[in-house]
């Protein structure tokens, strides 16, 4: 069985010249301890569907439609209580520029114990033993001298490894990592996905992987998935989405990736630009740019659909 | 730590010598002490001799090292309408003014943080709406206009509270103070909620805003994404982020609760320094004016180094990496 199960999830901003659709049926499921990328271009919503799964849709944006379930109980609908007890225990975050997640005001290692006092039923003794044991675990050297440290003294790859010890402290399941290494010198970028791989793989910690840069999608994940003006438009096996993808846009995206030994930083350029979302064009959102498009494409929008060993939301994979 | 706070004690010198060199001034340049001593009939010799003595015959620095030394002693001379020394006639006075600013300041801070808080967490509740309103009205309404609404609904209507003086005090040492006494506790509400009022909807429009900024930022978030539960988020990471440029304008706030006593202590006849500086200037009385103004010179000089130490204690990223600065 999966561990997150995501169906039909549909997120609305409702605004003063009428409802925004940031997310439409957004379908996907991610098994315990698999790693799931989510590519797309900025404002495609990779950002919003993970914001969805913690249950911190910034306000007034709110689930309209569909659900989200961990472990098959659903997590959308619960009370700010019930699901902030998930947070951080059965879901853990990070975000993208670790100079602004910390509090300044507050030591690395006071951060780490108090949110494995919050989850855990240990003490504070045993939760600042722990919080050295997760510091020398991603890798910060002198974690014992140094957990009394505050986050200006670290720079930003250690930080961000401060980061990853807070969003997994607790043990949680599922990671929701929106563009860890974004923010993050280039040179330090590769090992930062490399020590967040291994513990995930380490602990048996499934994740929901947002990034930019396909060499990492193609080194890290297990399955991906393409989105593209809130929604889905391919999934599938990592191998076979790099390689084959079915749907136009996923093409284009792929387009570019060499031999899986070469790494590739940024999304290859594909003419024209992704919609707004008060301008989203019928049918197939991505026809005004797709080079294949027919007259069905302006009309009648595609769902996910079975496209050799992917899933595509094409009409040209229409049995 | 104690190198910083020499430099403080060193930046604040060149204040303290600006505001000396205008008390200064003042003393020397506006009206006539001689003739207000001498009064209307003296001979020349008579004038002479009091010139003499008072050293106005001296050159200008040397009157102003001498001017200067005596401050430096908290001596200022005799006051010319009670013909006491200055320094006695302030420290009779501090204890009424200082206990009705810290009383002020207590209120405004413990009232005006947690409304600060309350409204800037919920912004949109019919109590925030209420605050915003309250605050509103203690921000425009002139002090003397609040303190003279309060009389009129406190002791003339309901009779509960007195309208002027300090009660009944108890004398400690040289202070005398009206902590001790029921009636002395009665004659501060007052006053006190008057003179506190004002920076206490401007302090709580302060961490509103502030707190509002902060549970915008990423820490915040990352704190909710962590499951820290809602008390620990708005309390601690929250609130302590707050009070950073919070504790600024708190403090020089407080300093002004100080100054500006004149118009309170004015209102409600407290006879603390700001009504006698406020006699002094009525009468030209130009030693209590001149070391009023140097004594509130050095509570802002004061309340500025005690602020920068609290800011220093707060934020640890001023503490580190800058050379113990
Ligand atoms: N507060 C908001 N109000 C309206 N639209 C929003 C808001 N926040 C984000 N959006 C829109 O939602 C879409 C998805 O954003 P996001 O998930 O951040 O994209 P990304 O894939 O780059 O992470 C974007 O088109 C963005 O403009
Ligand atoms: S459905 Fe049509 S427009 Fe959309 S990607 Fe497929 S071919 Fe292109
Ligand atoms: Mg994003």
């Amino acid at each position: 069985m999966s561990l997150l199960d995501v169906k039909n999830l549909r997120v609305e901003f409702p605004t003063r010249r009428g409802t925004l659709v940031a997310l439409d049926d957004v379908s996907f499921s991610i098994a315990p301890g698999e790693i799931l990328g989510v590519v797309g271009e900025s404002g495609a919503g990779k950002s919003m569907t993970g914001a969805a799964i913690i249950g911190l849709l910034e306000p007034p944006g709110r689930i309209a439609g569909g659900e989200i379930r961990l472990d098959g109980k659903r997590i959308d609908n619960l009370p700010y209580e019930e699901m902030r007890r998930i947070r951080g225990r059965q879901i853990g975050a990070i975000f993208q520029d670790p100079l602004t997640t910390l509090n300044p005001l507050y030591t690395i290692g006071r951060q780490l114990a108090e949110t494995m006092t919050t989850h855990l039923p240990i003490g504070p003794g045993e939760a600042r033993e722990r919080a050295i044991g997760w510091l020398e675990l991603v890798g910060i050297p002198a974690a014992r001298e140094r957990i009394d440290s505050y986050p200006h003294e670290f720079s930003g790859g250690m930080r961000q490894r401060v980061v990853i010890a807070l969003a997994l402290c607790a043990e949680p399941r599922l990671i929701v990592a929106d563009e860890p290494t974004t923010a993050l010198d280039v040179s330090i970028q590769a090992q930062v996905i490399a020590l967040l791989k291994s513990l995930a793989r380490e602990k048996g910690t499934a994740m929901m992987l947002v990034t930019h840069d396909m060499g990492v999608i193609a080194e890290t994940a297990d399955r991906v998935a393409v989105m593209y003006a809130g929604r889905i438009v391919e999934i599938g096996p990592v191998r076979e989405v790099v390689k084959h993808a079915n749907h136009p846009y996923a093409q284009g995206l792929m387009g570019s990736i060499p031999p899986l030994d070469r790494r590739v930083d940024r999304l290859q350029q594909i003419d024209g630009a992704m919609p707004r979302l008060s301008a989203i064009p019928p049918g197939c959102a991505y026809n005004p740019r797709c080079p294949q498009a027919f007259d069905r494409c302006r009309v009648q929008r595609p769902e996910l659909m079975p496209a050799g060993a992917t899933d595509a939301a094409c009409w040209l994979h229409a049995p | 730590m104690l190198a910083f706070i020499i430099s403080r004690l060193l930046q604040a010198l060149p204040v303290m010598f600006t505001v000396s060199l205008i008390s200064f001034a003042m003393f020397a340049y506006v009206g006539d002490p001689v003739a207000i001593m001498l009064g209307q009939d003296y001979t020349v010799a008579q004038r002479d001799a009091l010139v003499r003595e008072l050293g106005l015959d001296q050159p200008f620095f040397v009157q102003f090292g001498t001017f200067l030394g005596n401050a430096v002693q908290g001596e200022f001379g005799l006051s010319y309408r009670l013909s006491r020394p200055v320094s006695d006639l302030i420290l009779e006075r501090a204890p009424a003014t200082l206990e009705l600013a810290f009383t002020a300041a207590i209120l405004a801070l413990a009232v005006g943080v947690p409304m600060g808080v309350y409204t800037g967490l919920y912004r949109n509740s019919w109590l925030s709406r209420f605050f915003l309103t309250f605050s509103l009205i203690g921000v425009s309404l002139p002090t003397f206009l609040i303190g003279i609404l309060l009389i009129l609904t406190f002791s003339v209507w309901l009779g509960w509270l007195p309208s002027f003086g300090r009660g009944d005090v108890v004398q400690l040492g040289w202070w005398s103070t009206g902590f001790l006494t029921w009636s002395g506790l009665k004659a501060l509400i007052l006053p006190s909620i008057t003179l506190g009022l004002f920076q206490l909807t401007l302090i709580m429009r302060l961490v509103r805003s502030e707190m509002m900024e902060v549970l915008r930022t990423d820490y915040i978030k990352f704190a909710r994404a962590r499951g820290l539960p809602n008390r620990a988020i708005h309390f601690g990471h929250a609130l302590k982020n707050t009070l950073v440029p919070v504790i600024t304008i708190a403090g020089l706030q407080l300093g002004g609760i100080i100054a500006f006593a004149i118009v309170t202590e004015t209102v409600f006849q407290w006879p603390g320094m700001g009504l006698l500086f406020i006699q002094s200037v009525g009468a030209a009385d130009i030693p209590i004016m001149a070391a009023y103004l140097m004594l509130i010179a050095l509570v802002f000089v004061t309340i500025n180094l005690v602020v920068d130490l609290l800011y220093y204690a707060v934020d640890p990223r001023l503490r580190i990496g800058r050379g113990g600065h």
